[in-house]
C-alpha cells in the first residue's frame, strides 16, 4: 500500500464497497474478484447487469472475465505497461480531466513526457496485448464515469509492485476519478483485519495511524504515553525477517495468526531461516505446519471467542463480538501478549477489556480519535473519524489529498521487467491464485466439506503448452523454480494464457511457495509470488 | 409480357398436402408437352380457402375454379379448356349444396356470403412477386401514411374501428397511440405470428398468400408509433410462410420501402424475422417479447403493457398478423369508411376463421362481423358432415368456449362471442356432431393448455393440472359427486387469479360445457355413462346374437382375442378381455350392423371384502 | 426524497413512495397482505399470485406489481379474495410435501404462514387429486439440499442467484406441472456453476433448499466474519458452546444481506478437534503440553534475553485491533525493537 501513499498520502481503498454496485465503469486489475472478494464481486456484476462497462486485467481468464465487456489476458508482470499505454491513449485523445489536473494534481507535464515511451508497438510487445484493445479499454474507462479500478495482489505482488500501483492511481488521477462518488482506487484488502493490523501499526516504520516512528513528535507522543523510550529506526519488513534470521541477526521470534511454512514467498528459504532461531514463539489456534517448529506453541482463541475490532478494506471499524467460551485453556490474543509484558515485568499492560485497549489506542491515534464501542455498538464508522461527533469518511480525497500540497502527484513510471525471467530452462511462468472456497493456508482446511467444492490443488496449464509437454488433462506433473520443486495435478484450460500456469496457495500437500521468488518490490518489499519461472515436466508413473 | 390466361393454383399448406405440387408439376409436363408454356402464367398462389376441396386451380380471365385435382386430371384440362376453350365439367365444384356442377368462383356457396379484406390477394397473386402486391395496390397505403403524420395516422386506425385480431379484441388505434405517446427515442413494432391454437391457420394462410401486406401494414405502424426496427415472430412450423416473408422483405429492400431513408422521406424501418420453437405460450405478448430477447419465453405481469415497456424494456406495438393485414386497406384513401361499413357497431370490418371439425367445407373463411353463427356453419361451411346433427361449436381455440345449438343466430363479434362464455381468440371454429362427448372435448382442450402453460403462476400451472385430472377421472368412470363443483371452483380461481390469458382463458372450455352440457357431466359422474358413446372406459361393446352372421371377420381383427364363437354361430364379446378399441364395430359389415356399442353404466365398485376394516377402499 | 404518495389500505390511510408496490408499503405500514413470491432484496414478478388485492375502480390485481398512486382506495380481504387465494393456497398444498415435523423450515415456514392466515377447505383439498410426490432430493452439494417436492416454485433462487449473485445457474425449467427449478442440463446442483453462497438458501420460504443437518441455535450473536477483507456482518448462532448456523446481517453496510460461501458455511474451523487448547512447550524435542503459567514465564525469560534488533514479531491480520494494538506495543515498548510486521503484503 505504500504506492497509494505517495502518491495519495493514504494506502487505503478510496471509497466503499456499496458504490461499486453504481460505478459506470470499473477496471478490475489483477483481481480475481468473484473468488477473493466474493462480496464485492456481487457489486461489480450488480454494476454490469446495471449497464457498467467491465475491464478485467488480468493473466488468467479468471471467473470474473465472464462478465467482462472487455478482457485484457496480459503477459504477468506487465501491468506498467499497459496502464501507462492506456494513460497516453486518454491524453493523446484527450480524453483527461484538464480542470481536474489543473485543480487537483501536480507533475502533470513531467508525467506526460514519460508517456512518450509507450508506443503501441512498445506496449503491445510487451504486455502481449493487441493495442486496439488497450485504446478500447482506455476509451472505455475514460469515457464511462465514475470509474472505479479494483485491484488485489495481482498488482502488489511484484518486485514493481509499487509502480503498477502509482500506474493505477495516476489513471484515476488524470480522469479525474479519485474524490468521487463510485470512482476511486481501490485495493482491495485479503484478510479479515489487514486493514486494521496496518492502522495499529504492526508495521516496522510507523504507530497507530500511520504516525511513522522516524518523526520525533509523534515518537514522543508515545513514548509519553507509554512511559518508555523507543526507537526511531525504522523495523524489517516480512520478508527482511526472514531474511535476517537465515543470517543469524534475528535470534527470537513471536509469530502470530500466520503459516509462513506454506504462504511465504520462497518458502524453503524461509523454513531454513526458522529453523536456525535461537527461541520461536508460535501463537495460533491449530497446531500448523509452521507452529510444529516453535519452541512455544501458544493457544489462541477464534473470532468467535473474543471481543474486539475489525477494519475491513473499506476502512470500516466494525464490532467483533464473543459467541462461544474459548475452546480448552485458548485465550485472546492481547490477553496473552499482555501476560507475558506483565511477566517480563512492564506497566501499562494491565489490560482487564478490549474496550479498554482500545480506547487507549484512540487517545493516541487521530484518525480513531472519534470512534469508540459505544459508537460502534450504534453502527461501524469509516476512518477518518477524528472527533466523537464525526460521522466517519466513506470516501477520501474529497476535497483534498492527504499529502503535504494537498495535490495529487502524478509520477512518470519506467516499465521494468519481472525479476524472475525465463529462461531455456524454465521457459513458463507461474502466477497464482485464489479457490473461492479456500482462505489462505489454514481456516478453511479445518471447516468441513470447502475441500470438496474447491477440488485440490491442480495447476492450470494452456492446451497448446501442454501439447508441447506431453500432458494431458489429470497428469501428475513436476513443476519445478530456480528455488524448489513440486508435484501437482494438471488441469489443461484455456483459462491460463499460452506461457503462463497457475496455482494457488492453499494446501499443505503442495505448497506452491517452495516455487516462488522473494525478490522484493524496493519500497513495499511485496515479495513477487505472481511472477516466477518455472518448468513442468510429466511425472511417468 | 402478356399472358393469355392466368392459372392459380393453391400453393398453400393444406392445398401442398393434399397434392397440389404434384398437380403443379402434371401441368408444367403437360404445357410443355404441347408447347404451351410462356403462353399460360402459372402462379403457386395463396389460399382460396376452400381446403376441403384441394388440391384447386383458378383460371383467369375465365374464373373458371377446378377442384379436388388429381395429376392425371392435367392433360383433359390443358388439352379441352386452355386448347379447347371448354370447361370441364367433370373438375368443377360440385357439392351436395350446388344443384349442378358451377363455374364461377362467386356461384360456389363457400363464397357467396363472404367478403375478402384480408384475404384479398390470396389465390389471385404471386405471393413472392412485390410487382404484384403493387399492382393490385400495394404499398399505396403506405406512401399516403409517409405523407401523414403519426397522430392522423393512428387516428385513422382508431376511427376505423380496427380491434386486434390475435384474440382479446383491444381497439388497435389506441394501442398505437400509447406506443407512440410513450417517451423513448428506440420503439419497436412486433408482429405476433405465433399461432398456435390447434387448426387455426388464417395468419398462416395470410403470411404464405399475401406476406407484403403484413409488411406495409407494419410499416405504417412503425410510421405511427415512430419505430424503426420491427420484427415478425414467426412460428418455425411455417417454413413456407417464413420463406416468402425473408423473399418478400429482400423484394422490399430492393425497392427502397425497408432501409434507410425510405423512398428519400428520412424515415428508416428493418425488419427481422424471429422463429419461435412452437411454445404455445410464446403466443402471449410478453412472453413473445421475452422470447426474442433470447430469453425463456414466460409471460410477465402487465402493466407495464408493451406500449410502454416492450422489447428491450423499449416502447413496442404488438399486433396480430390479422391486423396487420388489416392497416393497408384502412390506410388507403377512403379506406376508413370503407372499413367500418362492414360488421357491427363494437366489431367493425371482416373476420377469418378457420372451420374446422364436423363441418362439410373445412377451410378458411372471411366473413364480415355480425354474420350469425349459424350462416358461417350452415352457409359457408355447408353444414354437417355426413349428415349429421350439429351439437355445439368452440370458438377461440383451447381458450374459447362451446357454443350450443340454441345460441347459432348469435352474431359473431367480440362482445356477443365474449357474453357466451366464449372467446373470438384468433378465429378456430371446430364444429361438434352429436358424436362429440363434450366432458371429453374439454379434458381435450384441458390437456393442450396445461402441457403449454408455462409453469410460473400456481393458478395455471397447479389448477389446469387439477382440472385435467378431474375431467380425465371422469372420462374413465373415476369421477365422484363432488368433481362438478370442485371444477366449477376451480376455474373461477383460474379465470380471477392467472398472471396471463393462457390462464385466464384456461377453463373456459370447462365453464361453457358445463354451462350447456352439464347432464353429460352428471351422466359421466352419477351414471359412469357417456351419453355420447366416446369415452371408452364407459363403454361397453356387445354382439347381438340376433343379428350376428358369425362371419369371423370381427374375431379375426380382434388385437386381444376376446371375441369367441364358432363360424356361422354368433359371436361373443368377453368383457374382461374387451378394450373398446372398437375394431369389431368398424368391420362389422354395413348390412349387419351386429355390433352394438352402449353405455349403460359402470356396476357399483367393489367392496374390498378381504379388507378387515371395512372401510370400503377400493383397492 | 420525491413527495410521498397517500392510499388507503383496509380504510387506513397510508404513506409511501413513489414507485413503491402496494405490497411493500401496506407491509411497511404494519398491514398483512399474504404473499410468496415477493422479496424485499428482489425485484417483483408477480408469479404466485397471493398478494390479490382489489383496487377501487379496477379489476383485481396482484398488489407486488402495483405500484401506489396517490388516492388508491385498495381491499385486502373480501370474499372474493378469499376464495381465490384459498384454492390457489390449496393447490399449492396438495402439491407439497407436507412432511412438517421433519421439515428443518417447520415454524419458520412461508407456506405455513399463509396457510394459518388463508386456511384450507378440509373438503376441497379432499377431494382434489394427489399427485405422486417422487422427485430425488438433490444432495450433492456438501452445505445444502434441494428437495423439489416442497419447492413451491415462487422463484426467489432464481432471482436470487441473478440479481444478488450474478451467476444465473439456476432457472425455471420445463412447462406445466412438470415445472421445476434446474440447473443447465437438470443436473445435480454441484454439476452446475453454484458457487455454494447459500444466497438462496437464506431466501427460500419453505424447505425446498435447506443447510444440511441444520440446527437451530441456542442464541445468536452479531459479529464479523472472520474470512477475507470485505468485513462481512453476519449473525452467528451457537448451542452448547458450539457454532452452528451463521447468517447474514440483513441491512450491514459492506455485505448489504449477503454472504459467501466461506461466511456462511465455513466456520466449523472454529470447533475443529484439532484446535490448540493448551500451551506446548518443546522439551526433548517434542512439543508437550504445559500449563499457562509455566509457557508465560518461560516465555518471559527467554524474551528477556533478547531485546533489541535481534528480536521480531509478526503480527497478524487474522486478529483484532486491540491484539495488534498490545503486540505493537509490546513489540516497541518491551522488546525495544520496530521489527514488527506482518502479511499485509501477502
Amino acid at each position: 500500500m505504500a504506492g497509494l501513499a505517495i502518491a495519495l498520502g493514504s494506502g487505503a481503498m478510496t471509497n466503499t464497497i456499496a458504490e461499486i454496485g453504481d460505478s459506470a465503469c470499473i477496471l478490475a486489475s489483477g483481481t480475481s474478484t468473484t473468488e477473493a472478494h466474493p462480496i464485492i464481486g456481487y457489486q461489480v456484476k450488480k454494476a454490469v447487469r446495471k449497464g457498467a462497462k467491465l475491464i478485467v486485467a488480468n493473466p488468467q481468464e479468471v471467473p470474473l472475465t465472464q462478465f467482462a465487456d472487455l478482457h485484457l489476458p496480459l503477459k504477468p508482470g506487465t501491468d506498467v505497461a499497459l496502464l501507462m499505454g492506456m494513460a497516453k491513449v486518454i491524453i493523446d485523445e484527450g480524453l483527461h480531466d484538464q480542470k481536474y489536473i489543473e485543480e487537483r494534481c501536480e507533475n502533470f507535464d513531467k508525467f506526460k513526457e514519460s508517456l512518450e515511451v509507450y508506443t503501441p508497438e512498445f506496449v503491445s510487445d510487451v504486455t502481449g496485448l493487441p493495442w486496439e484493445d488497450v485504446v478500447k479499454a482506455a476509451r472505455m474507462y475514460a469515457e464511462n464515469g465514475p470509474a472505479s479500478i479494483l485491484y488485489c495482489m495481482g498488482i502488489t505482488q511484484h518486485s514493481h509492485g509499487t509502480d503498477n500501483v502509482l500506474a493505477v492511481s495516476n489513471l484515476a488521477l488524470i480522469t479525474g476519478n479519485l474524490g468521487r462518488i463510485s470512482g476511486g482506487v481501490n485495493p482491495l484488502r485479503g484478510q479479515n483485519n489487514v486493514q486494521g493490523a496496518c492502522d495499529m501499526g504492526s508495521l516496522p516504520n510507523v504507530f497507530t495511524g500511520y504516525q511513522k516512528v522516524d518523526n520525533d513528535e509523534a515518537r514522543q507522543k508515545f513514548e509519553k504515553a507509554w512511559g518508555v523510550s523507543l526507537s526511531g529506526k525504522p523495523g524489517l519488513t516480512h520478508t527482511e525477517i526472514f531474511d535476517a534470521a537465515y543470517t543469524g541477526e534475528i535470534k527470537a521470534l513471536y509469530l502470530i495468526g500466520e503459516n509462513p511454512v506454506l504462504t511465504e514467498a520462497n518458502a524453503a528459504h524461509s523454513i531454513e531461516a526458522m529453523d536456525k532461531l535461537e527461541f520461536f514463539v508460535v501463537q495460533d489456534i491449530f497446531l500448523n505446519e509452521t507452529a510444529e517448529k516453535a519452541d512455544v506453541v501458544l493457544p489462541a482463541v477464534s473470532f468467535a471467542e473474543k471481543n474486539g475490532t475489525f477494519v475491513n478494506t473499506e476502512r470500516r471499524v466494525q464490532r467483533v463480538r464473543r459467541v462461544i467460551d474459548p475452546v480448552g485453556e485458548a485465550k485472546p490474543d492481547w490477553w496473552i501478549v499482555s501476560a507475558i509484558a506483565n511477566e517480563m515485568g512492564h506497566e501499562g499492560f494491565a489490560y482487564n477489556s478490549a474496550e479498554e485497549i482500545f480506547n487507549e489506542m484512540a487517545s493516541l491515534t487521530p484518525s480513531y480519535a472519534g470512534i469508540n464501542y459505544e459508537r460502534l455498538d450504534q453502527g461501524s464508522i469509516q476512518w477518518p473519524c477524528p472527533s466523537v461527533d464525526h460521522p466517519g469518511t466513506p470516501i477520501l480525497h474529497t476535497e483534498k489529498f492527504a499529502t503535504a500540497s494537498g495535490k495529487a502527484k502524478l509520477l512518470p513510471l519506467e516499465y521494468r521487467p519481472s525479476e524472475d525471467c525465463c529462461d531455456f530452462d524454465f521457459p513458463l511462468i507461474l502466477t497464482t491464485e485464489r479457490s473461492l472456497y479456500q482462505f489462505h493456508s489454514t481456516m478453511t482446511r479445518y471447516s468441513d466439506g470447502l475441500d470438496g467444492l474447491s477440488g485440490g490443488e491442480q495447476i492450470l496449464i494452456n492446451p497448446a503448452d501442454a501439447e508441447k509437454l506431453g500432458i494431458e488433462d489429470g497428469d501428475q506433473v513436476e513443476v519445478k523454480s530456480r528455488r524448489g520443486k513440486l508435484k501437482v495435478k494438471a488441469t489443461i484450460t484455456r483459462r491460463s494464457q499460452p506461457g503462463v500456469a497457475s496455482l494457488s496457495f492453499h494446501f499443505a500437500e503442495c505448497p506452491t511457495n517452495l516455487l516462488t521468488s522473494n525478490a522484493l518490490d524496493p519500497v513495499a518489499k511485496t515479495p513477487e509470488t505472481k511472477v516466477c519461472a518455472i518448468r513442468i515436466d510429466k511425472v511417468e508413473q | 409480357m402478356s399472358f393469355e390466361k392466368h392459372l392459380m393454383i393453391c400453393g398453400a399448406t393444406g392445398c401442398i398436402s393434399s397434392g397440389s405440387n404434384k398437380v403443379q408439376q402434371a401441368l408444367v409436363e403437360e404445357l410443355e408437352k404441347h408447347g404451351l408454356k410462356g403462353k399460360y402464367r402459372l402462379v403457386m398462389g395463396g389460399c382460396p380457402g376452400l381446403c376441403e376441396e384441394g388440391p384447386i386451380i383458378v383460371i383467369y380471365p375465365d374464373e373458371v375454379f377446378y377442384c379436388r385435382l388429381k395429376p392425371e386430371d392435367m392433360t383433359e384440362m390443358v388439352e379441352k379448356h386452355l386448347i379447347g376453350g371448354e370447361v370441364v365439367e367433370r373438375l368443377l365444384y360440385n357439392g351436395p349444396d350446388v344443384d349442378s356442377p358451377v363455374r364461377f368462383y362467386d356461384s360456389i356457396p363457400f363464397y357467396a356470403k363472404q367478403k375478402f379484406n384480408v384475404l384479398r390477394n390470396g389465390g389471385i397473386i404471386d405471393p413472392e412477386s412485390i410487382d404484384e402486391y403493387i399492382m393490385r395496390g400495394g404499398y399505396r397505403a403506405f406512401s399516403r401514411a409517409l405523407e401523414m403524420d403519426p397522430e392522423t395516422i393512428y387516428g385513422e386506425v382508431k376511427q376505423s374501428g380496427l380491434r386486434g385480431r390475435g384474440g382479446a379484441g383491444f381497439p388497435t388505434g389506441m394501442k398505437w397511440q400509447f406506443a407512440a405517446q410513450s417517451k423513448g427515442s428506440k420503439k419497436y413494432v412486433v408482429c405476433n405470428a405465433d399461432e398456435g391454437d390447434p387448426g387455426a391457420f388464417m395468419d398462416r394462410s395470410i403470411l404464405e398468400g399475401d406476406p407484403h401486406a403484413i409488411l406495409e401494414g407494419m410499416l405504417i405502424c412503425g410510421l405511427a408509433i415512430g419505430a424503426d426496427e420491427g420484427y415478425i415472430y414467426c412460428r418455425a412450423e411455417y417454413p413456407l410462410a417464413i420463406k416468402r416473408l425473408k423473399i418478400a422483405i429482400d423484394q422490399a429492400e430492393n425497392y427502397g420501402l425497408l432501409g434507410k431513408n425510405i423512398l428519400g422521406y428520412g424515415k428508416n424501418f428493418k425488419i427481422k424475422i424471429k422463429e419461435g420453437a412452437g411454445a404455445f405460450v410464446c403466443g402471449e405478448e410478453t412472453a413473445l417479447l421475452a422470447s426474442i430477447e433470447g430469453r425463456r419465453g414466460v409471460p410477465r405481469h402487465r402493466p407495464p403493457f408493451p406500449a410502454v415497456e416492450g422489447l428491450w424494456g423499449k416502447p413496442t406495438c404488438i399486433n396480430n398478423v390479422e391486423t396487420f393485414a388489416n392497416i393497408p386497406l384502412i390506410l388507403k384513401k377512403g379506406g376508413v369508411a370503407d372499413f367500418a361499413s362492414v360488421g357491427t357497431e363494437g366489431s367493425k370490418g371482416t373476420k377469418v376463421f378457420a372451420l374446422a371439425g364436423k363441418i362439410r367445407n373445412t377451410g378458411l373463411c372471411e366473413v364480415p362481423m355480425g354474420i350469425t353463427i349459424r350462416e358461417i356453419i350452415f352457409d359457408v361451411g355447408g353444414g354437417i358432415k355426413d349428415g349429421r346433427k350439429f351439437k355445439a361449436v368452440q370458438a377461440g381455440g383451447p381458450s374459447g368456449g362451446c357454443i350450443p345449438e340454441e345460441y347459432l343466430d348469435l352474431p359473431i363479434d367480440y362482445d356477443s362471442l365474449t357474453s357466451a362464455g366464449a372467446i373470438m381468440g384468433s378465429g378456430g371454429l371446430v364444429v361438434m356432431d352429436e358424436g362429440t362427448c363434450m366432458v371429453d372435448l374439454a379434458r381435450y382442450f384441458l390437456s393442450f393448455t396445461q402441457k403449454e402453460s408455462c409453469g410460473q403462476c400456481i393458478p395455471c400451472r397447479l389448477g389446469t393440472t387439477q382440472m385435467f385430472n378431474i375431467l380425465n377421472d371422469i372420462t374413465e368412470g373415476r369421477g365422484k359427486p363432488e368433481d362438478i363443483k370442485l371444477l366449477e371452483e376451480l376455474a373461477w380461481a383460474i379465470k380471477k387469479g392467472s398472471m396471463c390469458g393462457l390462464g385466464q382463458t384456461a377453463p373456459n372450455p370447462v365453464l361453457t360445457t358445463l354451462r350447456y352440457f352439464r347432464d353429460e357431466y352428471e351422466a359421466h359422474v352419477y351414471e359412469k355413462r357417456c351419453p355420447a358413446l366416446v369415452c371408452k372406459a364407459l363403454l361397453r361393446y356387445c354382439i347381438d346374437p340376433e343379428k350376428c352372421i358369425g362371419c369371423r371377420r370381427c374375431t379375426k381383427e380382434c388385437p386381444v382375442d376376446a371375441i369367441s364363437g364358432e363360424k356361422k354361430e354368433p359371436h361373443v364379446i368377453d368383457q374382461e378381455l374387451c378394450i373398446k378399441c372398437g375394431a369389431c364395430f368398424d368391420v362389422c359389415p354395413k348390412k349387419v350392423q351386429a355390433v352394438e356399442v352402449l353405455s349403460e353404466g359402470l356396476p357399483e365398485p367393489k367392496v374390498n371384502e378381504t379388507c378387515e376394516e371395512g372401510c370400503k377402499c377400493q383397492s | 426524497m420525491s413527495e410521498l404518495i397517500t392510499l388507503t389500505v383496509d380504510g387506513v390511510e397510508i404513506k409511501a413512495e413513489p414507485g413503491t408496490s402496494i405490497l411493500r408499503a401496506a407491509l411497511a405500514n404494519g398491514i398483512y397482505i399474504p404473499h410468496l413470491c415477493d422479496h424485499p432484496d428482489l425485484t417483483s414478478v408477480g408469479i404466485c399470485r397471493v398478494c390479490l388485492v382489489e383496487i377501487e375502480g379496477r379489476r383485481p390485481t396482484v398488489s407486488c406489481m402495483t405500484p401506489v398512486e396517490e388516492g388508491m382506495v385498495v381491499t385486502t380481504a373480501s370474499e372474493e379474495l378469499d376464495q381465490t387465494r384459498k384454492v390457489n393456497l390449496e393447490l399449492l398444498v396438495i402439491n407439497h410435501d407436507y412432511n412438517c415435523q421433519s421439515c428443518s423450515k417447520n415454524s419458520k415456514c412461508n407456506l405455513q404462514e399463509l396457510t394459518r392466515y388463508i386456511g384450507l377447505d378440509e373438503e376441497r383439498i379432499k377431494a382434489m387429486r394427489k399427485p405422486m410426490l417422487d422427485s430425488p432430493i438433490d444432495d450433492s452439494n456438501p452445505y445444502y439440499i434441494r428437495n423439489m417436492d416442497k419447492c413451491v416454485l415462487c422463484g426467489i433462487c432464481v432471482r436470487t442467484c441473478d440479481e444478488i449473485q450474478g451467476d444465473g445457474c439456476i432457472d425455471f425449467a420445463y412447462r406445466g406441472i412438470k415445472t421445476k427449478i434446474a440447473v443447465l442440463g437438470d443436473k445435480p446442483i454441484i454439476d452446475s456453476t453454484c458457487v455454494t453462497c447459500g444466497e438462496c438458501v437464506s431466501r427460500c420460504p419453505v424447505g425446498a433448499l435447506v443447510p444440511r443437518n441444520a440446527v437451530e441455535p441456542t442464541y445468536e450473536v452479531e459479529t464479523i466474519c472472520p474470512f477475507c477483507g470485505c468485513g462481512c456482518g453476519m449473525v452467528v448462532g451457537a448451542r452448547g458452546n458450539k457454532i452452528v448456523s451463521s447468517r447474514a446481517v440483513p441491512d450491514s453496510p459492506a455485505n448489504n444481506g449477503s454472504l459467501c460461501v466461506k461466511g456462511r458455511f465455513g466456520l466449523s474451523f472454529v470447533n475443529h478437534p484439532n484446535r490448540l487448547t493448551k500451551p506446548l512447550i518443546r522439551k526433548d524435542g517434542e512439543l508437550v503440553e504445559s500449563s499457562w503459567e509455566e509457557a508465560i514465564s518461560l516465555i518471559a525469560q527467554k524474551l528477556g534475553q533478547y531485546k533489541g534488533d535481534q528480536f521480531a514479531t509478526i503480527a497478524s491480520a487474522k486478529c483484532t485491533v486491540e491484539d495488534n494494538y498490545v503486540m505493537q506495543k509490546f513489540t516497541r515498548a518491551v522488546m525495544e525493537t520496530n521489527n514488527i510486521d506482518h502479511c499485509a503484503r501477502l
